[in-house]
């Protein structure tokens, strides 16, 4: 079983743990049915890197993770709002 | 009475293994033998001269002991009802019941073995081609090949065992307690931290306890007994033997099964020391009993103290193979020749063997062994020559011994990630690609110098069909070497392909002794390189598991209310809600019907008490409280005022209903809200994630567990609460429905909502969880003179369903949108998560509805997913239905088309056995349609 390092609560397996998918932007509230059906059901799914939200089920520990899809490697885990969010792109896809 | 020793046991100290002061006996297909603790079903067998344990899986051919390596599939016997034990890894108890596997008849004259004659006409993939025409074909023939071709049969009435799990954690744990296994463990200890061996013998030294490395014979235990000295005076080792590592899993998982418990063992680092298993020969019979890889026989005199023949050919390809030649000597076998395929043999122990006079023959291979149900001797062959091969020779003997070369035993290491890649020097495969803090060691890495000269010339000569076949390359599934040709030759060239049409490699030994000849085969039928086929793909477990281990102990949480007890002792019938346990109903259940009748009449004539404490509970603090409900729920509540509780209804982004519950304004920036006792996780969850994007100034507390809840219903509720809490005026006008007060019941402070899920004058009343008992005492005290009575959850569904009210899961699915509910909020509803989806579906239109319906016939009450039917297709479901006693007809809740939603149209609902029965769309709610009596 993996281990997954959350922010909160240190390394734990990764069954507490709840993947809720890919991190986007989310639309604005009157932008229409087709930008909000764009977020819903359209996903990437990307093979390589991607930023995902995580929840830490015991606690209800929101976060965020940067996992590499072809190996499954956690990259990093971040807490809402760290900085290094922003440093590091959640550019995803293949190189 | 003491029994005589069996004729085939060594004296000590040969046997390390066993214990000669404690004999025992067991049963072999209903003959009793003797045995000692320590022997294994195998080794006792040996010992006692009995060679065929089993009949092979496809022509019924005799089968025996050939590795003792713990992964053989012609060593499966029944003991004492369970089916497929090794034999050479289940230790004997005395009384031990013993059977072979499939035959007809007896082991030792299977009616079956007539197969075997016609196995020309059993070509590789015979299944697959003969039974695919016509149609239906397999159909009919697969329970009698089925019964022809089981492994063991399951025991229905076999004895139930009790198996556990348990969690173990190192920072270091080495798989394999041999050399090199024993010397990884030390140097870790030597670190620091807690080490784990796990080994599944009964003894650690591996190899060292059975192998011969110098003429004298002294060297594996001299190395064995210094690695145990060292071992034992380090503190921080564990030794787990007769353990066997299962599975290799992400971050260093492993499970552990010893006996019948599975250790879950997290290690930091993993030393994989798994050592190498002994590779069989191929040429002609090459199956028959007495044909034993040599460390099987050095096992078997050094281990268990048996002599595994009297007359004995030793075919090698190494050094090693010299070795096992001295053993046998040593243990008083005649040693009729040593065959050799090296061209040039030499070393000490090839010294010492020439030394006592054993003829060795250079060059030689064996074509062909003779016997029936017996090796009775061999027909050698020279390499070399115009011919390839010379004139053949016979040599009698009763045991083979083979030792021709190793693999090394990587499947944790691949199961781990690592990629097999064929060494051309050494003939091994070894492990490249590990992930991080995954070594392998020892023999399974490709060795050390010990067994040095170790590689295998074997596959130049080995891979030449037997013209007369029989040649067995997977013992498992009956595959010659032909049929590997044949396979190759039909096109299934790839490694992978070949496994799966030939089945090589998947029975019960999983290739261990044939996946090397397989790839070594298809790389000469196909030209190609060893190191171009590849390996096939190796997955947990490593060996059988039983079902049992898998299984363990149940483990499921359970949840018990404050009132739990209570309900016990009022008679209750418990029911799981979730993780909770609730009271379907008060009395015994051959009377349930009665009883839920009688808690209907209860709360609708005079009082009920029901347990809701397993409602959900979620505390909502903050400026921008009412604005984040009003975000996340489609009912409003951004005007919601103080005091006042509102349905609520969740649903998610993509529109589809996904809870609902009540939400009390408190004050300005409080708010409580219920959940559904099952959706509540899964609704902080949902808080939780919109906030991350909001930012809102909130706070989110999931209080479920902290409030014992009860809701009191019925025309006498109002008396019974007056009378235990006074502090909260309760008259109607003061206190409307929908109202929410605190105050105190007693002297417990109590939030107090003015809701009516059964349709009655009810109070919801929350308190802290420790004063449950308490407060429930009181309330049914105060409540007895007026005919108070506790109901369940089945008095309560019949209850909700004539007041119309819907249960999110029951009477709504995955899909189900607000339109369908006729709960889609109005147009002062700017936004909420599921709004567009919303727009969405007002745009396109709904396919269905959720309508109430009543059926006049008593005939028959429809069941929750019974179908609506309209011209022969499905236009539905029941989602809810009951036989009402208050509204004197059968009623319920469905899914139907439309154009049949208008009340009074009728529809047909499919029941049980088929018959329809026609409903009657009827308007909501079915009982108290003004609502008047939960108003007042």
């Amino acid at each position: 079983m993996k281990i997954l390092h959350c922010p909160l609560n240190g390394p734990r397996n990764i069954s507490e743990f709840a993947c809720l998918g890919e991190v986007k932007a989310l639309p604005a509230p009157q932008a229409g049915t087709d930008a909000w059906a764009d977020f819903v059901f359209m996903e990437r799914n990307p093979a390589g890197r991607v930023r995902e939200w995580w929840i830490h089920l015991a606690t209800n520990y929101l976060f965020i993770v940067d996992r590499d899809t072809r190996t499954d490697e956690i990259i990093a885990t971040y807490p809402i709002g760290d900085p290094r969010l922003d440093a590091v792109p959640p550019a995803g896809g293949a190189p | 009475m003491t029994t005589p020793e069996p004729a085939w046991r060594l004296a000590a100290p040969a046997g390390a293994f066993i214990d000669r002061g404690s004999p025992l006996h067991f049963t072999f297909e209903g003959r009793r033998f003797p045995a000692y603790a320590g022997d294994t079903v195998a080794s006792a067998l040996a010992a006692n001269g009995v060679s065929v344990l089993s009949r092979s899986f496809k022509y019924h051919r005799p089968r025996g002991i050939v590795s003792l390596a713990g992964c053989e599939a012609n060593t499966l016997v029944d003991v004492n009802g369970v089916p497929n034990v090794l034999a050479e890894s289940h230790r004997l108890a005395d009384g031990d019941r013993v059977l072979g596997q499939n035959y007809w008849g007896s082991l030792a004259f299977d009616l079956n073995s007539w197969i075997g004659a016609f196995g020309r006409f059993f070509p590789v993939g015979f299944y697959y081609r003969a039974f695919y025409r016509p149609r239906g074909a397999w159909r009919f023939w697969e329970p009698f090949i089925r019964r022809m071709a089981g492994l063991g049969k399951v025991d229905p009435a076999a004895a139930h065992g009790r198996y556990d799990k348990a969690h173990l954690f190192a920072e270091v744990a080495v798989v394999g307690g041999g050399a090199a296994g024993l010397g990884a463990a030390l140097a870790a200890a030597e670190r620091g931290g807690r080490v784990i061996v796990i080994d599944d013998q009964p003894a650690l030294g591996g190899a060292l306890n059975y192998r011969r490395y110098d003429a004298a014979g002294q060297r594996g235990c001299q190395e064995r007994d210094a690695l145990l000295a060292r071992l034992a005076a380090s503190s921080n080792v564990t030794i787990l033997t007769e353990a066997r590592c299962e599975g290799l899993f992400a971050d260093n998982w492993l499970a552990v099964v010893r006996g019948r418990r599975l250790y879950k063992l997290r290690a930091r680092e993993v030393v994989l020391a798994t050592g190498a298993l002994e590779q069989p020969a191929l040429f002609r019979n090459n199956d028959l009993p007495g044909i034993v890889y040599g460390s099987a026989a050095q096992k078997l005199i050094r281990l268990y103290g048996v002599r595994p023949g009297t007359r004995a050919v030793v075919l090698t390809a190494n050094d090693p193979g010299y070795g096992v030649a001295l053993d046998l000597l040593d243990a008083g076998i005649e040693v009729a020749a040593v065959l050799d395929a090296r061209k040039e043999p030499s070393g000490p122990l090839h010294a010492a063997v020439l030394a006592r006079s054993v003829p060795v023959a250079a060059g030689t291979i064996i074509s062909e062994a003779a016997g029936r149900r017996h090796v009775r001797g061999v027909v050698t062959a020279r390499l070399g020559g115009a011919a390839g091969v010379g004139p053949p020779a016979t040599i009698a003997c009763d045991l083979v011994c083979v030792s021709v070369g190793l693999a090394p035993d990587l499947a944790l290491a691949a199961q781990a990630g690592a990629r097999l890649v064929y060494d051309a020097a050494s003939g091994m495969h070894r492990p490249e690609n590990l992930p991080g803090r995954v070594t392998v060691v020892g023999r399974a890495n490709g060795g050390s110098d010990r067994d040095a000269g170790l590689a295998d010339v074997a596959a130049a000569w080995l891979l030449q069909p037997h013209p007369r076949g029989k040649d067995f390359v997977d013992f498992d599934e009956d595959l010659t070497v032909q049929d590997i040709v044949d396979t190759v030759a039909s096109g299934f060239d790839d490694i992978q392909l070949l496994k799966r049409y030939a089945t090589a490699g998947m029975g019960p030994s999983q290739g261990r002794h044939s996946a090397v000849n397989t790839i070594r085969l298809a790389a000469r039928a196909r030209g190609a390189d060893v190191a171009a086929i590849g390996t096939t793909t190796a997955r947990p477990p490593w060996s059988g598991e039983s079902f049992g281990v898998l299984a363990g102990r149940r483990s499921d949480p359970v949840r018990h209310t404050a009132m739990h007890h209570r309900h016990l002792e009022a008679g209750a019938q418990m029911m799981a809600a979730g993780a909770w346990m609730r009271p379907a109903y008060y009395g015994g259940r051959s009377r349930a019907d009665a009883a839920i009748a009688g808690e209907v009449a209860a709360v609708r004539t005079a009082a009920g008490l029901i347990d809701v404490s397993t409602l959900g509970k979620i505390e909502v603090r903050g400026p921008d409280a009412a604005e984040f409900l009003d975000r996340l729920y489609a009912t409003g509540h951004r005007r919601q005022p103080v005091g006042r509780a509102r349905y609520a209804l969740m649903t998610d982004a993509a529109g589809a209903v996904t809870d609902d519950g009540v939400i009390c304004r408190l004050g300005e920036t409080h708010f409580f809200v219920t959940a559904t006792t099952s959706g509540v996780e899964a609704v902080v969850r949902a808080m939780y994630f919109w906030n991350a994007h909001w930012r809102l100034d909130i706070d989110v507390s999931h209080v479920s567990a902290a409030y014992a809840a009860v809701n009191l219903a019925g025309p006498a509720s109002r008396a019974i609460l007056t009378d235990v809490c006074r502090d909260v005026d309760l008259a109607p006008a003061s206190f409307p429905y929908m109202g929410v007060r605190n105050g105190h019941v007693t002297d417990v402070p109590a939030r107090i909502l003015r809701v009516g899920f059964v349709g009655e004058v009810g109070f919801e009343i929350h308190v802290p969880s420790g004063c449950g008992e308490f407060v429930w005492d009181r309330l049914m005290e105060a409540g007895a003179p007026l005919g108070l009575r506790p109901f369940g959850v089945e008095a309560q569904r019949v209850l909700r369903l004539e007041k119309g009210h819907i249960i999110i899961g029951q009477d709504t699915d995955g899909l189900t949108n607000l339109m369908e509910i006729g709960m889609a909020p109005g147009s002062g509803k700017p936004f909420f998560v599921g709004a567009a989806a919303l727009a969405a579906h007002c745009q396109r239109g709904i396919a269905r509805k959720l309508v109430g319906f009543t059926i006049d016939s008593d005939a028959a009450v429809p069941k929750e997913c019974h179908l609506v039917i309209e011209g022969g297709e499905i236009a539905g479901r029941v989602t809810s239905c009951v036989r009402s006693a208050t509204a004197g007809r059968v009623i319920g809740l469905a899914y139907v088309r439309l154009h049949q939603a208008e009340p009074g149209r009728s529809f047909i609902i499919r029941v049980d056995g088929g018959r329809l029965v026609q409903a009657t769309v009827a308007p909501l709610p079915f009982y108290d349609p003004g609502n008047e009596r939960q108003k007042a």
